[in-house]
Parts: structure tokens; sequence; C-alpha cells
């Protein structure tokens, strides 16, 4: 199982960056629209727009609430895609800095699979994984 | 309908198919005969490496006369794609947006 993780400090109290993070119509302005509650529990969606590739819809539910410090959710693949989609937990951690708050995120549990090309030691593979960059950035 | 991973994977794992694939991504359609020309095997080869391709999704032919062009199809790769890294660069974006939101929000 591996994880991505992305931080950033930002230079702003960690009470309002917890707002942002947890109340629909602000965490809606910078990630996606959502039915999200900060009650541990609750089952909720993150839709964007569909693709032929992809149904749009994220199925979360509500992990761990701990205010201006820490909050979890679920976060799989939904629909006819759930079987063998994206099976992750996000986690947000808030660490308050001196000029703000160091703000962390995990999205934890891909698999070997989601990983994809499965890291292919084949010679010739590197050239391909060049040309095929390309090409999936124009999908 | 969309192939596996697997599928892909599998069609992809052979050097000579991903030599053809290239050739489409790079040139556009050609013609079975065309193909062949480069690729060091002999016709009936070529044809069955692009019936594996076509039933992964990655190409697409038409038929032309006595001729059978080819094409890339590159939305075949999508089961391929690499989710951690997508997610990555998604995470990356919403970091920045997050950050034009905090400085428009009150404190």
């Amino acid at each position: 199982m591996k994880s991505v993780v992305v931080e950033r400090e930002f230079a702003h109290p960690p009470e309002k960056v917890w707002r942002a993070l947890t109340q629909g119509p602000l965490l809606e302005e910078w990630l996606m629209k959502n039915d999200f509650q900060p009650v541990v529990g609750h089952k909720f969606n993150f839709r964007a727009q569909p693709n032929p590739h992809w149904n749009g819809v994220t199925d979360c539910e509500v992990l761990v609430v701990e205010p201006n410090k820490r909050l979890s959710y679920t976060w799989n693949a939904s629909g006819d895609e759930a079987a063998n989609g994206t099976k992750t937990i996000v986690t947000w951690t808030l660490t308050p800095t001196k000029s703000g708050v160091l703000l962390r995120m995990e999205q934890a549990g891909f698999r070997p699979e989601d990983e994809g090309f499965y890291q292919g030691a084949n010679l010739g593979w590197n050239k391909m994984f060049g040309t095929l960059d390309q090409v999936l950035a124009r999908i | 309908m969309r192939a596996s991973p697997d599928v892909v994977f599998r069609s992809l794992a052979d050097p000579t198919r991903r030599a053809i694939l290239e050739r489409l991504i790079r040139e556009g359609e050609l013609t079975v005969g065309a193909i062949t020309g480069e690729s060091g095997v002999s016709q009936p080869m070529v044809s069955k490496h692009l019936a594996v391709l076509k039933s992964a999704g990655l190409v697409r032919h038409r038929r032309d006369g006595r001729e059978a062009h080819y094409r890339a199809q590159p939305k075949g790769l999508a089961p391929m794609v690499n989710w951690m890294s997508r997610y990555r660069d998604f995470w990356c974006d919403r970091f920045d947006r997050l950050e034009k939101l905090l400085e428009r929000m009150d404190q």
C-alpha cells in the first residue's frame, strides 16, 4: 500500500483552514461539490464532471473529526467502478506554525495496480512511458 | 466497454506490439502494409499483433477497398493511467485553489 502526500504551510490560522476543509460550500469552492458534514460516520459524495472514463462520483465516509487538528474520510470509487477502483483514505492534519498552519494531506491505501504501468522493468518501457505520458495528457 | 488493465498491460508486454502502437501514435493512420514495412516481421504476424491491440481497445481500424487502415486509440490507455501521480497532481492543484480561497475568506 502506498500514499500520496501533499504538504503546504499557509499564513492563516488553523481555525480558518479548518472551516475551508469542513464547511460544505467553502469545500466546494476549492475541492468539489459535496454533501459533507463534519460528523463521524456521515456518508457523503464528492461530485465532479463525469467523463468517458469516470462517473465523477467519489464515495466517502467521515472517519475522524478533531476540530482544527485532524480530519479523515474514506475516498472510494463509486457505482460500477467501485469493485476495481480506488479505495483510499484521505487524512488532513493541521499543525500550528509561527506564521499560520502546516496543512498535510495524505491519501493512503493505493494498491500496486493503482500505480499504473506496473513499474515495468522491461527495456524500452521508459521510452514508452515518455510517449504515453504525452498521450495521456491529451485524453 | 473498456478493457481491464490486465488486458491492456498484456497487449503492451510485447515489444513488437509496443513499437507498432508507438508508430501509430506518432504517424497517425497507417495501412497494414505500411506498418509491416518497418516492423521487421511478416504481414500475417503484424495482423495478429494488430488484432491483439484492437481487442485491448488500443487501436481501431477501417477498411478502404482491399486495405485495412489502423490508427491508435489513445483512450484505450485509460485503464493504465497512473492513479497515484494523477492524484498527486490533483491535490497540488487543489492546494493552490485552497490558498486562493483562504485569501478571500474573512478571518
